[in-house]
């Protein structure tokens, strides 16, 4: 499959770009790892040993020039060394990451799959009513979208977990801090998602909304549709026809959005103090902690690449023409 | 305006829009119409208001939005007469604050609207029409940008700027273009694609024309609307962007915006303590100045293609026009259109160029004394599938 075989070139591609930016990063903006550090041990001797010591943890000594430090910062990616992070107490990054990967996974997928189901079928509803007052609802829901995520974020912790107190207001557990898998941690878990969820889901369901609609009023004027409509198809049977080839542009536009997603879901987590990717990130940056910020970096790229990637794959299976055109 | 049934479809002689030359009616149609949609009548009332708050704001503010008000209160104050919408943790006034910070939050977002336009069409039109391995380069460099997670790299690169430039909106600017460019860039090749290859391109150059003066004056033309789409896209990704960065506190703190009143309100703790007037009035001004640019790329989009347009042509506006024929509601297979002329409708233009814009317009015939009789007016009920199956550039030309 040539098609497939090119977009699998292209992401690597990519992905060796996305390495470099990555690595790049700490050396064309202003400030030194090294003097980040320095400024975390106040007061602390600093000898000469310790200061080679940290340079070569950053991979900052002169000798090797900057193609060196390049081809040493792939062997360290292969090896799974990702430095350690200095504000957070030198652990390595890794470790970092593997704590707050599953929260954001689990938020920001689940929310995704959620306000992409719910989006689409809306549109589809839309679509089929048009010129009713299900018109009206589009410019509505282009003010959710409009509107910033952390707005509606805020909105959503002042009414319902200040006010009304339904929900908590922010982080992504309770005081039970032993990880021990039963139906109170687990339902503690959910009443912490719940709410950070919902503004996800909000904010970025217009997006299928209106994407889902556009196409529908288009394929619903195709003449298989009027031939299915005719022959007395019920009508269910012909919104499914229409729906489902009009639901491909929004598959292709899904691996698009992944990217904002992700983007959106580091502001939902940061104010939701939800111990995801994204909090960790502004921290980070916050902290001039380099190595944690080029860890999460790279790990949020790599995400967003092997999502579309994903939705690639699904393409192809889905529309038959991208077969053939191969 | 006047709406039949198709049994009038032959009945076009005595319309007025008919008796126009045909060029002529389309180029006055593509000004005339646009602004007549009431979503971008709202839309661009809106935007104007916002643009006037962003020249006149920081002049009509009732006092220095960094002034604070009194040094013993320790909690931000209620709306009150003295400040309308109260005031902050530090007692500054909210209002001047929300009319100050509109200038810079506009001009980021259209500083980064341009710049990111401007790229795109250099991008996006030379890698569609020069093809080949420029293609190649410039798509990928596009699909490269696309998939870059653009708020992690921001806030990567202003967490350093800060210090140093945070506070300057042409810079900041520049560098959410930076980021945003590439979305547009890509539906402009794909679009210069299918351009490329059509007969008055082709005899253009085959005339002698040379390559800039084909994209200057036959292929830009026809990209308009999406260009102008892009603009209002990339400028709401500008809006966002730069409210999530202030917002995160990576743009310099005394540079007044709406992003960085939000920040203000959560370090305040506003929504954990039901100080509403800290995050509502910047928040909703956001939102309202993204509706507005959302509400006229509506607009654009209608006017691309027509079909969504006619979806939006209620049952009372119809029955205002004196038709009683209209079926419950809009059928499958049967689009609703406006006829103007039945030549325009025939012709069968493909793709969106001056021609396949014909439906939809409102004609004048239809304001004849006494009324148009049902089926005899100027417009007709046609389906319209058959021109404009090509209209789906938007998103299954892409790629």
């Amino acid at each position: 499959m040539r098609t497939l075989a090119r977009r699998i070139g292209f992401y690597l591609l990519t992905a060796v770009a996305a390495v470099t930016v990555d690595f790049l990063i700490p050396r064309v903006i202003p400030g030194n790892p090294l003097d980040a550090v320095l400024a975390h041990t106040q007061g602390q001797v600093i000898t000469k040993a310790t200061l080679r010591a940290l340079e070569v943890q950053f991979g900052t000594h002169s000798k090797t020039g900057q193609w060196g430090q390049y081809l040493h910062y792939w062997s360290n990616l292969a090896h799974g060394n990702l430095g350690v992070s200095t504000s957070e107490g030198m652990v390595p990054v890794t470790t970092v990451i593997r704590g707050a990967l599953p929260w954001t996974l689990g938020l920001v997928g689940t929310a995704t799959v959620l306000s992409f189901i719910l989006g689409t079928l809306l549109g589809i509803l839309i679509a089929w009513r048009r010129g009713t007052w299900l018109d009206n609802l589009l410019p509505a829901t282009t003010f959710f979208q409009a509107a910033p995520y952390f707005f509606l974020a805020f909105l959503a912790i002042d009414l319902f977990a200040i006010k009304l107190a339904w929900f908590p207001s922010g982080s992504a557990r309770g005081i039970l801090d032993f990880p021990a898998v039963n139906w109170t941690y687990i339902s503690d878990v959910l009443d912490h998602a719940i709410l950070p969820a919902l503004t996800i889901v909000v904010a970025s369901g217009a997006g299928w909304i209106v994407g889902m609609r556009n196409v529908m009023v288009t394929t619903m004027d195709e003449d298989y549709v009027l031939m299915a409509q005719a022959k007395g198809l019920p009508k269910r049977r012909v919104i499914w026809y229409a729906a489902r080839n009009a639901i491909l542009p929004s598959i292709s536009g899904f691996s698009l959005a992944i990217g904002f997603v992700v983007s959106g879901a580091l502001l939902t987590e940061i104010v939701f103090s939800y111990p995801g990717l994204g909090f960790v990130l502004l921290n980070a940056v916050q902290e001039a902690d380099y190595a944690l910020l080029q860890g999460v970096f790279l790990v949020i790229t790599m995400a967003v690449l092997l999502a579309n990637l994903a939705a690639d794959f699904v393409y192809v299976f889905l529309d038959p023409r991208t077969r053939q055109e191969a | 305006m006047a709406i039949g049934t198709s049994t009038g479809l032959g009945s076009a002689p005595a319309d007025g829009a008919s008796l126009l030359p045909v060029p002529d009616a389309a180029g006055r149609r593509m000004r005339l119409q646009l602004p007549r949609s009431p979503k971008v009548l709202i839309g661009l009332a809106m935007l104007a208001v916002f643009l006037i708050v962003a020249v006149i704001g920081p002049w009509i503010a009732p006092y220095n939005p960094s002034r604070s008000f009194s040094a013993t209160a320790s909690f931000p104050q209620a709306p009150s007469a003295a400040h309308w919408l109260g005031t902050t943790q530090q007692q500054q006034d909210v209002l001047s604050q929300l009319l100050a910070g509109g200038r810079s939050t506009v001009l980021v977002a259209f500083v980064a609207g341009l710049v990111a336009t401007v790229l795109s069409i250099v991008i996006g039109v030379t890698a569609g029409y020069a093809g080949r391995l420029t293609d190649d380069l410039l798509s990928m460099l596009a699909n490269f940008f696309l998939v870059l997670p653009a708020l992690p790299l921001l806030i990567v690169i202003f967490g350093f700027l800060k210090t140093a430039q945070g506070g300057h909106d042409l810079l900041i600017g520049l560098v959410i273009a930076i980021t945003g460019w590439a979305w547009g860039a890509r539906v402009l090749r794909a679009q210069t694609l299918s351009l490329r290859n059509r007969d008055y391109v082709e005899s253009a150059r085959i005339v002698g024309e040379r390559g800039w003066r084909i994209i200057g004056f036959e292929i830009l033309p026809n990209l308009t609307p999406i260009v102008a789409s892009s603009f209002l896209f990339t400028v709401l990704y500008g809006v966002g962007t730069y409210t999530a960065l202030a917002f995160l506190g990576l743009v310099n703190p005394n540079h007044w915006s709406w992003g960085g009143m939000l920040f203000y309100a959560q370090v305040a703790g506003a929504e954990q303590s039901g100080y509403w007037w800290l995050f509502i009035p910047p928040g909703i001004a956001v939102a309202l100045l993204g509706t507005s640019l959302a509400l006229i790329n509506f607009g654009i989009d209608e006017f691309i293609n027509p079909r969504l347009r006619v979806a939006g042509l209620s049952r009372r506006r119809a029955r205002r026009a004196g038709v009683s024929g209209l079926p419950k509601r809009f059928v499958l297979g049967v689009t609703p259109v406006v006829r103007q002329d039945l030549a325009a409708a025939a012709d069968g233009t493909p793709g969106w160029g001056p021609g396949g814009r014909a439906p939809g317009g409102r004609a004048p015939g239809g304001r004849a004394p006494g009324g148009p009789a049902p089926g005899a007016g100027s417009a007709d009920l046609i389906s319209a599938s058959g021109h404009a199956k090509s209209r789906r550039w938007r998103r299954g030309g892409g790629q």
